[in-house]
This record gives C-alpha cells, structure tokens and sequence, in this order.
C-alpha cells in the first residue's frame, strides 16, 4: 500500500470518467426525466380541467333538460287551449247554421202555404162561379155575374 | 488454503494485500514485482497494475452501461434497465438538490461517477477472497489484489481530485483574493490572521485526508476480515463470512454514498460566497 504512479493513473481516469459522464450520460437522463415529470404534470392538470369542464357541461345539460321541458308543457297549455278554443267555435258556428237553415225552411213553409191556400181560394171560387152559372144561366146578366164572382171571392 | 498448503498465515495475508506492481528494478529494468522488498524499492515510480486495472475496467463498465441507457432513454414509460439508471441518477440528484444550491453542471456527473464507481470498486470485496488470486497465481501472476478501493492510491486519487475541483472553483467563484480572504479572515478576524490561516488550512487539508482515508480504511478493514476468515477450516468458514458479507453489504453502499455526499458537501462548501 504505498503511493505510487497508481494515484495519478487514478486522478486522470477519474478526470475523463466525469467528462464522459458530463458530456454523454448525465444531460440526456436527467432532460428525459425531467420532461416526463413536466409531461406528468400536464396530464394531471389536463385531467384536472377535464374534470371541471365535465361538471360545467352536467349543469349546463341539466339546465337546457329543464328548460326544455318547461317549454314543452308551455305548448302542450298552449295547443290543448287552442284546441278548446277552435272546438266552441265550430259549435257556435254550427248552432247558429242550423239556425239560420230553420228560419229559412220556416218561412219557405210558410210561404208554400200562403202560396196553396191562395190558389184554393182561387179554385173554389171559380168552382162556385161555374156552378152558380150554371144554376142561374141566362137570368143573371155578364154584368152582374162577374160582381157577384167579386164579393164572392171577398168573402172567401 | 494458503496455511494448509505450508506457508504461514502471516505470509497468507501479506500475500493478498500485495498489489501487482510494474516498476523499476533497482538494476534499472522495467518489470513486475515479486516480493514486497521489490516493491518497496521501486518508490514512488511503479504502478499497481491489478489496482489501476480492476478500477478502469469498473469505471468503463459503470460508462458503457450508463450510456447504453442514455442512448435509448425515453421520456414515456421507461422499461426495466432504464427504471434502474435513472432511479440511481434521481437518488444521486436528490441527494445535490437537497445539499447543494448553487448552479453547476459539473455537480451532477461528478456525484454520479463518484458513487457509481466507488459503489462498483467496493462491491469487488464480494468476491470471494481466493477466487481471483488464485486464478491469477495459476496463470503465472504473482499478486492480484482484487477490490481498487482496498488500495489508498485510489482512494486518496480520488479524494485529491475533489480537492483540486474544491480549490478550483473556491478560485473561480470567490476570486484568489477571495478565497486568500476566506482563509485569513475566518474565525477570529482580521487581527489574527496568521492563526486563522493556520487553522483554516488544516481545515481545509484534512478534508482530502478524511475524505480518502475514511474509503480507504473501511474497505482495507473490511477485506482484511475477510481474509482472516479465509483462514479459518473450509467447513466453517461460511458461519463468519456470511454474515459479514451480509453486513458488509451495508458498508459497500455505506461508504460509496458517504463519499459521494461529502463531494457534495465540499464542493457546495467552495462555493458558497461567505459575508466578511
């Protein structure tokens, strides 16, 4: 154990092992990990935000489920009103078509009948002339028959 | 068994704590040491070939498989080689956050080679003690110490160079005058100067000493348990070495982390810019 030459073969290798490991083993090990703790990090944090905008977008789901469903029992009201509406108006349109169609089947009656019973009157009376002429024939003058067709038919 | 086949225990021992050394002969020709009088004869000019080998063949292993990693690496879902790497990088980059505040890019990788091959160097006190030596002596080569940091010159190669990197960037954030300041100023004030350089300076000396010494003598003391088990019979040596492998595990990562933290320290220690 005595010191000899071996203590500077020793210094000099120690000199180039520590250049090499400077130069071709240290940086890259040491950049690798640290760009995979920064890509870890990120991830987390991505993760993180991820997280966060999943809730945002679960409120903002659950909020337009709402909405949309309010509006839909706004025009479910809306349509069974309008519904009610156009159903009395078809029938207050209907009452008063039937109405109107038995004024006027009314007084078409009423008219056919004033219409007959004229031209009864009419017919009877001419009936009545004819017989009565035939009863008086000669007697009674043209003059005074038609008068008598008048006030007979006056009468009647 | 080295005390069964004839040689004695003491010899057993020394013989595992010999390095392989090439150096200079004292008839001036190059060549391996076969006894520790050779060594000690070479001094300061020989180089401990199984030391200096096992350490660069761990280090290049810690940077071939690192960079095959990186190479591939992927910022998705990273298989199973990947998930090992980069948990080794983030234990290693927690341990700088939590200690050192200031902006470097030199930090990360020194830490990380530190521990690795530290971690790596101590893990060869696993192997079992024989097994490698032995290999060695059978292939014709006289001493194979197997674990690098059971060796000071690693230990202490390594602590002065973070001493060097301290005084560096001492220099370059503080300025020379700054750390000169640093040094003079420190306790007591501007009076005491001298005293405050002296205790300043052994401040700042001890901290290589320790930090190398502290690897060095945990490992050292660990193996050479190992090898006094490895003396005992065969068939109850597994009673002792088990559990101190098993504790030892402890010690291995013990050790490379202490010294990976102390690196740390140290270096946040230089640069941090202190109020005067």
């Amino acid at each position: 154990m005595n010191i000899n030459l071996t203590i500077l073969g020793q210094m000099v290798s120690f000199a180039i092992f520590v250049w090499f490991c400077a130069r071709y083993i240290w940086p890259p090990i040491v950049n690798a990990m640290q760009e995979r703790e920064k890509k870890i990090a990120d991830g987390l944090a991505a993760a993180d935000r991820a997280t966060r905008d999943l809730e945002l977008a679960q409120d903002r789901a659950a909020e337009r489920l709402k909405e949309a469903k309010r509006e839909a029992a706004g025009i479910v009201e809306q349509s069974r009103r309008q519904a009610n509406s156009v159903l009395d108006e078809a029938k207050a349109k209907a009452l008063e078509e039937a109405e109107r169609i038995k004024v006027a089947a009314e007084a078409e009656i009423e008219r056919e009948f004033n219409r007959a019973r004229e031209e009864l009157r009419n017919k009877v009376a001419m009936l009545v002339v004819a017989g009565a002429e035939q009863i008086l024939q000669r007697e009674v003058g043209e003059a005074a028959n038609s008068e008598l067709v008048d006030s007979l038919t006056a009468q009647l | 068994m080295a005390s069964e086949s004839g040689a004695s225990s003491g010899e057993y021992i020394s013989h595992h704590l010999t390095n392989l050394t090439l150096g200079q002969r004292p008839d001036g020709s190059w060549g391996i040491a076969h006894s520790n009088e050779e060594i000690a004869q070479m001094g300061f000019w020989a180089i401990n070939l199984d030391t200096l080998g096992f350490s660069v063949v761990l280090g290049a292993l810690f940077l071939l498989l690192f960079h095959w990693v990186a190479r591939r690496v992927t910022t998705g879902v990273p298989g199973r080689s990947q998930n090992l790497i980069e948990m080794t990088v983030e234990f290693v980059n927690n341990n700088i956050k939590s200690m050192f505040t200031h902006d470097s890019k030199t930090i990360g990788p020194l830490a990380l080679t530190v521990f690795v091959w530290v971690l790596l160097m101590n893990v060869m006190d696993l192997v079992p003690v024989d097994l490698l030596p032995r290999l060695a002596e059978l292939t014709g080569v006289p001493y194979l110490k197997v674990v690098p940091s059971t060796d000071v010159n690693v230990t202490m190669g390594l602590a002065l160079s973070v001493f060097l990197l301290i005084l560096f960037f001492s220099v370059k954030q503080k300025g020379a005058g700054g750390f000169a300041a640093e040094l003079c100023f420190h306790p007591f004030g501007k009076i005491a100067a001298p005293i405050n350089f002296i205790l300043e300076s052994v401040t700042l000396i001890a901290k290589p000493i320790s930090l190398g010494l502290r690897l060095f003598g945990n490992l050292y003391a660990g193996e050479m348990i190992f090898i006094l088990i490895a003396l005992l019979p065969w068939w109850i040596q597994w009673t002792l070495s088990v559990p101190w492998a098993i504790f030892h595990i402890l010690i291995i990562f013990l050790q490379a982390f202490i010294f990976m933290v102390l690196t740390i320290v140290y270096l946040a220690m230089a640069f941090a810019v202190e109020e005067h």
